[in-house]
């Protein structure tokens, strides 16, 4: 592959965030026609690099060059508009799309210009004959609101070949795709680079970096720990690599189930003027783990909103303790033992701007132990939250430290202080490790396990299977708003896993209970 | 040469105070421009101003009285700001915490004075309040926005006020002026010092700041309403009831402003009419900004408002500088305090970017 | 219920109506076109003020007619042109920025209405605008008298309806401002400027407001008043959520609005003797209220409105 001519250059690239050096004097370069896969933990600097390629950020050293008329060229720093004319497209993790508009909306978006008028046809000419060589094929007209993520991230890669991109460049594509759907994107890929595009293709999961690549550039804490060519590459040799130094395996026992504790009983919730879950049934049992597997927006939400007390089922019963539930209240359910972790740590786990002490007093901040007739007991909040920097080693400068200024990591570690400290009964862990590093990982799995040992009832919800097959006493699949049985995580293969999550197969006999 | 933000981690009271203060200045300072564009001298009017202001017992007595609404205007939108509900209608629940002062204190009651102030005082917080608690539950049940409502409410108020002070209310002796029947003498609140406007209100001002400024630091209350105002994903998450926070902010927001009313009517004027206020509803929205939203700083900042006010027609009568000057100071020292809330957030640090090889 | 067909029935009728309408249709699109590219303006009630003293002042002091108009939105796109900067460019609250707007442009307007005229009593005036006569239309039965005797800035009005609508969803520049509004995002991916085509959109939006207010000074009336905006901008902030941020709604919203207000005022010299006056000039504002809590529901607000925005930022 590297006898084709390099599109696009990196040399030297270094970016500092006051003391955090997130890019060290990293150099790649990309040929035509090739995939290389940029491997790395999160907080290696991946998304940081990319940023820099695409204009987003300003390097602090070094220079992207990319392959031009005359030949290689600097691209001016801090410029996504010169970099989409150089020929860079970027399928951003989170897509960058218009929602209220329809899909060829969003990708004439700033191609024309601005005062022109009746160019609609052409465009949408230039896009049938793109999708007809890519095989990208999703409805132009509806609005992207109106779409499957598969479909927005199709819009997204049509968007830059309509640019007449060289270089495509995808973070963590395959974050929010079924392992099905993923295999779609790779044919599409590889059909891509075929026809002479560069692609780089960003992830953290090895076994795809694998499958579609074929170099392999792994970053770890801002360098280049490793440039390899993927026919070459071993598992375990480019793993050592990625990581740095071994990990201990958290290790499990088997489960000792006991009571139910939590239970849905056909269970439907309708929410956000949908259906977002139908006629579900699920227990869950002290000293076991449920594992919930699905694509993100199938109804995770929803079950993670009755578990946290914020929604009660339109039909259906849930009942804690044996006793349904008829009143949406948080503070019913914080009250009754369930420890709730929030998906979205930072937007709904953590108020800012109050200091960690606060957001550790939040959730009992009426009980006798933090306030006296209305009165709060600063000095109790305090030694609270200085336990539990101790115990759950929250890197922060202190109690009174504002919580906007921890990292992801440490906000996980606060919010499991908050709610393990009290011993909970049942416990939701929605995407517990998202966005952390493998040290991290290990410890907030080490916590969820311990507190399954000692008879707590929990339901992890995460779309990282591997964290799922590392935790889950049982699996149950969740695919438009629908439940399959719970089955026992021995014996289930991703492949299975995969179908159900795209609504393809029931379980395999066996497995349903 | 170029310069670029970084995010502050701390502001400190320091700082903040700098911020307000720098703030105040470059207001003065744009304000010359108008000033000499009318032919005035600035300095020679910001002498007067100050001298108008503080100049005698008068005119601090004067300015002190009409920092006495914007201290309790200005706490009803510091409270209501720092839960993000964006309270606009001060001024109409002034007019009806003026009110319900007439209404109870004119002599429907006749209790003694320690007894009926603080009973004109409650019906008049209890009127505005429940004058915000209704957009708020509007806000919550039909999701529509507050500022509209009630920005548009003070409009209606004040033509009821109108229609009443013409109508129903009117006063019989009061040779046909549209205003009310006066308030009785217990329910009056006396002076502070004699022949001299100051009253009351003044002091219940102040201790409603710092009743305000306890219940931030030191109750669950102020707890969940910073909660509410800074994260309410987060707070209603962590069980914090979202929806009931809110509408006690309403209550105290919406019922500090019913005060001032109440303080107007029974301190100043002795009876209601349609020119009780002159946009110190209005007014209390710069005030709270200013303070940074602190209730502390809140009477700190009603004062320096209120002495442009008294400063500028003082100076205005001097030397035919329209007393609008005010208002622009006003205006200006509010958009100012906005911009160094950016400097509070950010640091501007300047560099030289180094160019790689 | 004679009454009521005999106020329907009056050419004089429907022509208060559209009059009424003129400066809420600039007014409201205006806000429309801010707010679909994400900024809330709370300055429109002090741009109002500014563009009608701005354009009385131009033509007390000799200006044409059209050179005031020149003047008034001049003067409101400079303060929308503020307004961007604190709101887009530096990311401050829009809320604040806005009241802080409003109180700037009101006092300024007074501040210099007085300064230029410190010993009028009476407020001077100018020779306004007058209807158009336009040959075949205006002299046709009731049609005439009530749709098409307005002053040249009500056509204008509709002529921006119709270029706004045309500019919103027929051009690319349309299309960024949507975008723009629904997420930053895809337009900076896209290489555009989202800071440009906020600041655009709200100086051109507050060009528009300011010309509402010089309609109140150089067609409705031929002076200058203080406190004669009397609450209008804010109105048009609760009709452009009416409006569903559609100029052709938007239209509609106005030309409702200015229909229910020239009802009240003739119903009120029907039954004024019984009913207060306060109550029927108290019927807009609550009319208002009323319909943004029957839409607030479904209402669809742009995505963005309210975001600040800061390059290279992820959500």
């Amino acid at each position: 592959m590297t006898d084709t001519p390099v599109l696009l250059s990196l040399t030297n690239i270094t970016k500092r965030f006051g003391p955090l050096i997130a890019n060290n004097a990293i150099s790649l370069d990309l040929h035509r026609g090739e995939i290389l896969a940029l491997l790395g933990e999160n907080g290696a600097g991946k998304t940081t690099l990319m940023n820099i390629l695409f204009g987003h950020y300003v390097q602090d050293e070094g220079d992207v060059l990319v392959l031009g008329d005359g030949g290689l060229a600097a691209l001016p720093p801090g410029s996504p508009g010169a970099a989409l004319k150089a020929g860079i497209g970027m399928v951003h993790q989170h897509f960058t799309l218009a929602e209220n508009l329809s899909g060829l909306a969003n990708i004439r978006l700033g191609t024309e210009p601005l005062l022109s008028f009746g160019r609609e046809g052409d465009a949408r000419a230039k896009v049938k004959r793109i999708i007809a060589e890519s095989g990208l094929d999703v409805d132009l007209d509806r609005r992207v609101a109106d779409l499957t993520v598969g479909e927005k991230q199709r819009i997204e890669i049509l968007k830059a070949l309509y640019r007449d991109a060289k270089v495509l460049i995808l973070d963590e594509p395959t974050a929010v795709l079924t392992p099905q759907e993923a295999e779609g994107l790779f044919v599409v890929l590889r059909r891509l680079a075929a026809n002479g595009l560069g692609v780089i293709f960003i992830s953290h999961k090895l076994g795809e970096v694998l499958a579609v690549s074929h170099r392999i550039l792994v970053l770890r804490g801002g360098t280049k720990a490793g440039e390899l060519v993927t026919a070459d590459a071993d598992r375990r040799a480019i793993a050592d690599l990625m990581v740095g130094k071994a990990v201990a395996e958290v290790v499990r026992i088997p489960a000792l189930p006991g009571e139910t504790l939590l239970e849905f009983d056909g269970v439907s919730l309708h929410a956000g003027g949908r259906q977002a879950l139908s006629g579900v049934s699920l227990k869950l049992r002290a000293g076991e783990i449920v594992g919930l597997a699905g694509v993100s927006g199938n109804g995770q939400s929803g079950i993670a909103a009755l578990i946290s007390g914020l929604a009660v089922p339109t039909s259906g019963t849930m009942r804690l303790y044996g006793e349904a539930v008829a009143k949406a209240s948080p503070r019913d359910f914080v009250m009754a033992g369930v420890a709730r972790m929030p998906e979205d740590r930072q937007h709904d786990g953590v108020v800012g701007t109050m200091s960690v002490a606060d957001n550790i007093a939040i959730e009992d901040v009426r009980s006798p132990a933090f306030s006296k007739m209305g009165l709060l007991d600063r000095k109790a909040m305090r030694e609270r939250a200085s336990a539990a920097i101790a115990g759950y080693d929250v890197r922060c400068p202190g109690p009174d430290a504002e919580a906007r200024l921890l990292s992801g990591g440490n906000v996980q570690k606060l919010i499991l202080a908050r709610v393990l400290e009290r011993e909970p009964r049942v416990i939701l862990a929605n995407q517990p490790t998202r966005g952390l590093d493998v040290g991290a990982q290990a410890e907030v799995h080490r916590r969820i396990l311990a507190a399954r040992d000692r008879g707590a009832a929990v339901l992890v919800i995460s779309e990282d299977l591997d964290e799922l097959f590392a935790l889950a006493d049982r699996f149950v699949v969740v695919h438009a708003g629908e439940l399959s049985d719970a089955g026992p995580s021995e014996g289930l293969d991703r492949g299975t896993i995969g179908l159900m999550m795209a609504g393809q197969a029931r379980p395999p006999v066996g497995i349903a209970s | 040469m170029s310069f670029r933000l970084e995010p502050r981690e701390h502001a400190s009271v320091g700082l903040k105070l700098t911020v307000s203060l720098a703030a105040g200045i470059v207001a003065l300072l744009l304000v010359a421009i108008p000033v000499l564009s009318a032919g005035g001298s600035p300095i020679e009017a910001y002498g007067l101003m100050v001298q108008g202001a503080f100049g005698s017992m008068f005119a601090l007595s004067e300015t002190l009285n009409r920092a006495t609404p914007l201290i309790l205007t200005g706490l009803a939108c510091a409270v209501a700001f720092r839960a993000k509900l964006w309270n606009i209608g001060a001024e109409g629940q002034l007019y009806i915490g003026a009110l319900a002062a007439v209404c109870v204190g004119s002599g429907l009651l006749q209790l003694p004075p320690a007894l009926m102030i603080p009973t004109v005082m409650i019906a008049g917080f209890l009127a505005g309040g429940l004058m915000m608690v209704i957009p708020t539950i509007i806000k919550q049940r039909f999701g529509a926005d507050e500022v509209v409502i009630t920005l548009l409410l003070n409009f209606v108020v004040i033509l009821f006020i109108q229609m009443l002070v013409e109508g129903v209310l009117k006063d019989p002796l009061s040779m046909g002026w549209p205003q009310s029947v006066p308030l009785i003498a217990e329910a009056k609140l006396p002076k502070l010092l004699p022949r001299l406007r100051m009253h009351w209100g003044l002091i219940v001002g102040v201790v409603a700041a710092l009743i305000l400024w306890l219940m931030v630091r030191k109750t669950v209350l102020g707890f969940e309403i910073r909660a509410v105002g800074e994260n309410k994903a987060a707070a209603r998450f962590a069980g914090i009831p979202v929806d009931a926070t809110m509408l006690k902010v309403a209550l105290i927001s919406g019922g500090l402003a019913g005060l001032a009313g109440v303080g107007e009517v029974a301190g100043v004027k002795g009876y209601l009419s349609a020119d009780l206020s002159p946009g110190f509803g209005y007014s209390g929205i710069v005030v709270a900004m200013l303070a940074g939203l602190s209730p502390i700083g809140t009477v700190i900042s009603a004062v320096f408002v209120a002495a442009v006010f008294v400063g500028a027609d003082s100076m205005s009568r001097a030397t035919g500088i329209s007393s609008y000057i005010a208002d622009l100071v006003v205006a200006l020292s509010l958009l100012c305090v906005l911009v160094g809330s950016f400097f509070l957030r950010f640091r501007v640090k300047f560099e030289r970017r180094q160019v790689g090889a | 219920m004679d009454a009521l067909f005999d106020i329907l029935g009056s050419a004089n009728f429907w022509a208060a109506a559209i009059r009424i309408a003129t400066p809420l249709i600039f007014g409201v699109l205006g806000a429309l076109i801010c707010e679909r590219a994400g900024v809330l303006n709370l300055g429109i009630e002090g741009i109002f003020v500014a563009g009608a003293m701005a354009g009385w002042l131009a033509v007390y002091l000799g200006a044409g007619l059209w050179g005031g108009v020149l003047v008034a939105a001049l003067a409101g796109a400079l303060f929308g042109l503020l307004h961007a900067f604190l709101t887009v460019i530096l990311g401050l609250s829009q809320h604040v920025s806005g009241i802080g707007i409003t109180l700037l442009a009101t006092s300024v307007s007074y501040f210099t209405y007085r300064t230029a005229l410190p010993d009028v009593t009476s407020p001077p005036r100018i020779a306004a605008f007058q209807p158009l006569n336009i040959p075949g239309l205006s002299d046709l039965p009731f049609i005439g008298p009530a749709l098409f005797q307005q002053t040249p800035l009500t056509f204008l009005a509709l002529v921006f309806v119709v270029l706004v609508a045309l500019v919103l969803y027929r051009t690319p520049l349309g299309l960024a401002i949507r975008a723009v509004g629904d997420n930053p995002a895809s337009v900076e991916a896209q290489g555009l400027s989202v800071v440009g085509l906020r600041v655009g959109a709200v100086v051109a939006g507050s060009a528009l407001m300011a010309l509402g207010g010089a309609f109140l000074t150089m067609s409705a009336f031929d002076a200058f008043f203080f406190g004669m905006v009397n609450g209008r901008g804010w109105i048009c902030i609760a009709l452009v959520v009416f409006a569903s941020w559609q100029p052709g709604k938007a239209l509609l919203g106005a030309l409702l609005f200015g229909a229910f207000d020239a009802f009240q005022i003739r119903l009120q010299a029907q039954i004024g003797q019984v009913v207060p006056g306060q109550v029927f000039l108290m019927l807009p504002y609550l009319l208002s209220i009323v319909a943004l809590i029957l839409v607030a529901r479904r209402a669809d607000y742009p995505r963005a409105l309210l975001q600040p925005w800061t390059k290279g930022q992820r959500h």
